[in-house]
């Protein structure tokens, strides 16, 4: 790690003013993604601002129709609230299998959404239950949040505060984790939301995205068996050592296959 | 500098420390306390697992200064004076460990499982232990002990 | 058996310190105004080195020094060296081309020591290392093991022409080729044995020391074998003569090979030390691990076994190219030849056998011994080889096994290539392994899996290891460059408490358990009265370390030895102090008896009358009780076993899971059962990650893609199944223990028993390791050449 000052603001808008009067500062919310970068002298920021006594930015709440989660909100928080595990155990389940259970003792939504990490998870929970992303500035929806790999409509200053999830009728999520990170090499959450069908697929391409084909075959026949003429291509998405584009074509249908399955 | 005070196995520590030193490194050098071990640079390998606040983590991915004001427990803390808790005299038991490298995370990690769950399947003790890497004992024993340490201590 | 002696499964001492965090390993070990070294590495897989620019470095906050490869020249040191000759098949020697400990004028992989920054704190060495400036002249890099030897490819070192350090062969190539000319069917293989990286979860780490009034260094050091430590760093690379140099391997975190090897971070830090005037600690992180631990394996075999018309095996050839990676490392010469041509015969009775190694420089990290250690080469390719034609012949895997094993009344037995089993029983171990693993269930298993959309297959390997290594002429006429003995001293005190010292070395093994087990056993004293100790040149004389399953049945045996000597002293005291003749003086369970009497002295009686020898004659014995020996085997031992594996594929995702495996070992006599099972669970896991999920991969320029825990697949918990393992015993017959060895039997075992399984699921062989795509795709090929058909 190179040297950096530290800022441990009380508050949203002292975290903002922190960022503001650095060189080049960074939030670190969990640190789970950015601690590793800094050790691995992948960042050198001259400022960490510790989102970590922030306390407006931590906890679940039932909103009605929406489940809300401040940002600061572990993944084990997420996994293991009765709030989210009643009305969005798609979403549950998927925050119960980030990384391992020390990650999720420490990481947070809000610090994963930011980083968008190409093979994270949660955005695959944001576009597919189309949540809506609330910052010290603005409220953003899913489809307009992730911008690209490592990439969102976040500004500079800006600070996510919390997520909200429309409670679907219906949600699954599987993942084909990557055997050695636990990254998703797939991972795709299926929902029906207000009577709209939305599949989204993470870890395949640079960035979240949707799969129209997925969509329009289960909005009108919600079931594993609508998904089986699916053909994905495999232009756009990633190839590494651990899996090659056409696999992850394949890999995405048998993922939405069985997040189907799992809906619930 | 920043100052970062905390509680370590039931004692009140306070540090001036660079703001870039990571909690495994102020437990292994400024507080001496070197059976929380290092064997990865990636988050992995589980060896630097110790308690803030009851809750297993990565001792190796937390920055000294996050964990102010928190109470962490390391193995060292574990044992209540004479007595070994007994995940550890679990895993002496069923020869849980050979080179005793990972063995320190492996066992703060086996408690907060039984913390969450007293009564593990195997599935899920394997599952838990992702973040867990030995590579001594395939696991077998490992899991043979935490599975009989739930037993003991569900009595 | 004696309280807690031979056979019983002790509750290991060591483990006290462990499960407490009190374990002491080198990082933990602090030295009074102690430095902290950081290595510059090249970021090139090949390059010529121009020049190195450390005044900026220099300045840098801390820094107390840069050292560099000018720095070794000056001071007159030696290169790395590799201490097994091995000889071309025209009888000239090898070419190990130069190991400098800091690169001189060429940078050889990536991950090559180029430079040292030390500095106060880790992070300022670290800091300051990105200060050196370093002049590279990049050139392109040799990567693959199949075309390194080719004409054309770069070359790694300029005096060891086509990359090629020895061409070898065993075996007399003319009348193999005819046999195979008139067999009634050949079977042909090719296979990649892939590079894997042995991952001991502590990372190597050093810390030196240099006291000027003695004029003598101290190296707290990760080391499976730290007076062989000693011996190369003075012998050859000249550091300081031996009784200059004191090596202390306190508590190592797993070794597995790659911590036998001297590297260039231990001798930097003495060199260091020296400079500054104080300690210099490196600890290296897991990057740097994947970048300079000697890696394992890399083979690529062509293979042809000659059948009769009734499947008795008449011929085996092989010939298999070797990666040595960027140098040749300490043992690296010896393990595709003597560790593996040796045992292609493995259980059968193949007459004739004939093995041809090239071994070839890369651009990539060296290669050395890792668990096994072309035992597991050897049994792969066998074990594959015999797979494939049982499924061309159309026989039932173990049925052909069992047909051409040697058989249990012709021990021993000389193999064709080289070696002498000295004992064995390998159809008993192979019913057993079939009655374990239910094989006669395998169908019903089958069906189920089916009807659930899954693909089951069963796979068997049948492996015997060469260990307990090794008779010192034998390895002496092979090339080897030291005597591979064991030494051992037992030291009583007044009050009767037992110093073992032992030159094997336990990084995880259990000898304070089981060397304590063998005391107990032999001369009565309770466990807990015993204290071994090991791992410091200063207080063990001399040794030879642990690898290659060598530390019970060599060391084990100089204990033994050592403890006879102790009755002999005893018996002497005991007949004086009785009145009796030595002649009728019986000892056992720790008394000296006057035999059919019940006139007694315990053993503690005996010790404490030769410390305060008031009463003993002069001239009877010497005083004290102190007893060392030297053991050197007659012979390797001859481990053996059968694994049997199952597997389910999930045929969407292509995901192999172990549904069962089951081990049946032949181990000899058992001392510790408990740490036996260990040793194989640990030794499976291995083996069934390099099958399944290791895989050590560069680009062709050069570039490690594996390089953390990120893409290096290690095996976890819930990649592995419940291990059954079960063992049968035939007696080692050359050493009076009757042990065998137990260390790396579940690595070379393993990995055919698992890729057989998945062939038999998928209907297709494939290379290691059987990833889900790998299998995936051959699913699909499958189908694509069914629907053609």
């Amino acid at each position: 790690m190179y040297e950096f000052n530290v800022h441990k603001p009380g508050s949203v808008a002292d975290a903002a003013s922190a960022l503001k009067g650095a060189d080049d500062g960074k939030f670190m919310a969990g640190g789970q993604t950015l601690i590793p970068t800094l050790k691995q002298r992948l960042a050198s920021p001259s400022d960490v601002i510790d989102l970590g006594n922030v306390a407006e930015l931590k906890g679940i709440s039932d909103e009605g129709g929406a489940v809300k989660i401040g940002a600061m909100t572990t993944h084990a928080e997420v996994a293991s609230s009765d709030v989210v595990t009643s009305q969005i155990p798609a979403l549950a389940h998927l925050a119960g299998h980030i990384g391992d259970p020390q990650v999720r003792n420490r990481g947070t939504i809000g610090g994963s959404i930011a980083n968008a990490d190409p093979a994270a998870d949660y955005p695959a929970a944001i576009v597919g239950l189309n949540a809506t992303v609330h910052t010290n500035q603005r409220s953003i929806v899913a489809d307009d949040f992730f911008t690209g790999m490592f990439e969102t409509a976040l500004n500079e200053d800006e600070i996510v505060t919390a997520v909200s999830f429309p409670k679907p009728e219906k949600a699954g999520y599987q993942k084909f984790p990557n055997p050695a990170s636990r990254y998703a090499i797939v991972g795709v959450m299926v929902a029906q939301t207000g009577g709209q069908t939305r599949v989204a697929v993470t870890g395949a391409g640079p960035s979240v995205f949707r799969s129209s084909d997925a969509e329009s075959a289960l909005a009108s026949n919600f079931s594993a068996d609508a998904l089986s003429g699916l053909a994905v291509s495999s232009a756009d998405l990633n190839s590494d050592i651990h899996a090659s584009a056409d696999y992850r074509a394949h890999l995405v249908g048998v993922m939405a296959k069985r997040a189907v399955a799992a809906a619930t | 500098m920043v100052s970062v005070s905390m509680t370590v196995n039931g004692k009140a520590v306070t540090k001036d420390v660079e703001p870039r030193t990571l909690l495994v490194d102020f437990l292994r050098q400024h507080l001496s306390l070197t059976g929380t071990h290092v064997g990865c640079d990636t988050s992995q390998c589980g060896a630097c697992v110790v308690h803030i606040d009851g809750k297993s983590v990565k001792a190796c991915t937390a920055l000294a200064m996050q964990c102010d004001g928190v109470e962490v427990t390391t193995i060292e803390g574990l044992a209540n004076g004479g007595d070994l808790h007994p995940m550890q005299a679990a895993f002496r038991e069923h020869h849980a460990l050979q080179c005793g490298f990972c063995t320190p995370g492996m066992i703060m990690s086996a408690v907060d499982l039984l913390e969450n769950n007293a009564d593990p399947s195997e599935k899920e003790i394997r599952e838990w232990l992702e973040g867990n890497i030995c590579r001594c004992t395939g696991y077998h024993n490992i899991v043979k002990a935490i599975k009989a340490c739930a037993q003991d201590m569900r009595g | 058996m004696a309280e807690n002696g031979i056979g019983a499964p002790v509750r290991r001492k060591e483990d006290k310190r462990f499960i407490t965090g009190a374990g002491r390993y080198t990082d933990d070990i602090n030295r009074h105004g102690q430095a902290y070294a950081y290595f510059v590495r090249s970021p090139f897989p090949h390059a010529t080195l121009n020049g190195i620019d450390k005044a900026v470095a220099e300045a840098a906050p801390g820094v107390l020094a840069v050292i560099t490869g000018d720095d070794v020249a000056e001071a007159g040191w030696g290169g790395l060296i590799c201490g097994w000759m091995v000889h071309n098949k025209d009888g000239s020697e090898m070419k190990a081309g130069s190991h400098p400990v800091l690169a001189q004028g060429k940078v050889r992989y990536v991950g090559d020591h180029v430079a040292c920054v030390v500095a106060e704190t880790y992070a300022q060495a670290k800091d300051a290392a990105e200060l050196v400036e370093v002049d590279y002249g990049p050139l392109v890099a040799c990567t693959s093991t199949a075309d390194a030897d080719k004409d054309g490819q770069p070359q790694v070192h300029d005096d060891v022409p086509n990359n090629t350090v020895y061409n070898w062969e065993l075996g007399d190539q003319a009348a193999i080729d005819e046999a195979i000319a008139s067999a009634a069917h050949v079977t042909k293989v090719d296979l990649i044995n892939n590079r894997v990286v042995p991952n001991a979860m502590e990372p190597r780490a050093a810390c030196g020391e240099y006291d000027p009034a003695q004029d003598s260094f101290t190296l707290y050091t990760t080391s499976q074998n730290p007076h062989v430590a000693r011996l190369v760093m003075s012998a050859f690379i000249q550091i300081a003569p031996e009784h200059k140099l004191r090596v202390i391997a306190p508590d190592v975190g797993g070794g597995f090979g790659s911590k036998i090897y001297i590297y260039s971070e231990e001798c930097i830090c003495l060199m260091a030390a020296k400079k500054i005037g104080r300690p210099v600690k490196w600890t290296g992180d897991r990057s740097e691990a994947f970048l300079s631990d000697a890696h394992g394996r890399d083979h690529v075999t062509h293979a042809e076994l000659a059948m009769d018309a009734d499947g008795n095996f008449t011929a085996l050839k092989v010939h298999t190219k070797a990666n040595m990676g960027g140098y040749l490392s300490l043992f690296a010469s010896c393990v595709p030849t003597y560790l593996y041509a040796t045992l292609l015969a493995g259980q059968y009775r193949t007459p004739q056998i004939y093995c041809a190694v090239d071994a070839v420089f890369t651009n990539t990290v060296p290669v050395d011994a890792y668990r096994g250690a072309g035992r597991p080469e050897a049994t792969y390719l066998l074990e594959t080889i015999i797979d494939q034609a049982a499924d061309e012949l159309g026989r039932d895997p173990a049925d052909l096994r069992r047909q051409n094993f040697i058989k249990p009344e012709q021990f021993p037995y000389d193999t064709p290539v080289a070696l002498t089993y000295d004992t064995g029983d390998f159809h008993a171990v192979l019913d057993k392994a079939l009655e374990v693993s239910d094989y006669s269930g395998f169908a019903a298993r089958r069906a189920a899996s089916e009807a659930k959309g899954k693909l089951r297959g069963v796979g068997f390997s049948c492996y015997i290891e060469a260990c307990g290594i090794a008779p010192s002429a034998v390895v002496g006429s092979l090339g080897a460059g030291v005597g591979l003995w064991e030494s051992a001293k037992i030291r009583f005190s007044h009050t009767g408490m037992c110093q073992v010292l032992t030159g094997a070395h336990s990084h995880g093994q259990g000898h304070e358990t089981v060397f304590a087990q063998l005391i107990a056993e032999k001369l009565g004293v309770p466990i807990e009265n015993v204290e071994v100790i090991h791992g410091d040149t200063e207080k063990t004389p001399v040794g030879m370390g642990t690898y290659g399953s060598r530390s019970l049945a060599v060391g084990g045996q100089a204990i033994s030895n050592a403890a006879d000597k102790i009755i002999e002293k005893g018996k002497k005291i005991a007949a004086h102090l009785l009145e009796a003749s030595e002649a009728d003086i019986e000892f056992k369970d720790g008394n000296f008896t006057v035999a059919g009497t019940d006139k007694s002295k315990a053993l503690g009686e005996v010790i404490f009358e030769a410390y305060v020898p008031h009463n003993i004659p002069q001239g009877l014995v010497e005083p004290g009780m102190e007893e060392g020996a030297f053991y050197d085997p007659a012979n390797f031992t001859y481990p053996s076993g059968t694994y049997i594996c199952e597997v389910e594929v999930d045929p969407d995702t292509g995901v192999v899971t172990i549904d069962r495996l089951v081990a049946v070992d032949d181990f000899g006599v058992i001392v510790n059962p408990m740490i036996v099972e260990g040793q194989v669970h640990g030794g499976l896991a291995q083996g069934i990650g390099q099958a399944l999920t290791e895989n050590c991969v560069y680009d062709s320029a050069g570039q490690l893609l594996s390089a953390s825990y990120m893409d290096y697949c290690m095996p976890k918990a819930d990649d592995l199944p419940n291990f059954e393992v079960a063992t049968t015993k035939t007696v080692c017959t050359h050493n009076a223990l009757g042990v065998k060895g137990c260390g790396e039997a579940g690595a070379i075992g393993s990995p055919p028993a698992v890729m057989n399984a998945v062939a038999d699921a998928i209907g297709t062989r494939i290379s290691m390791p059987a990833t889900a795509e790998k299998v995936w795709r051959a699913l699909q090929a499958n189908k694509t050449s069914q629907a053609a058909e």
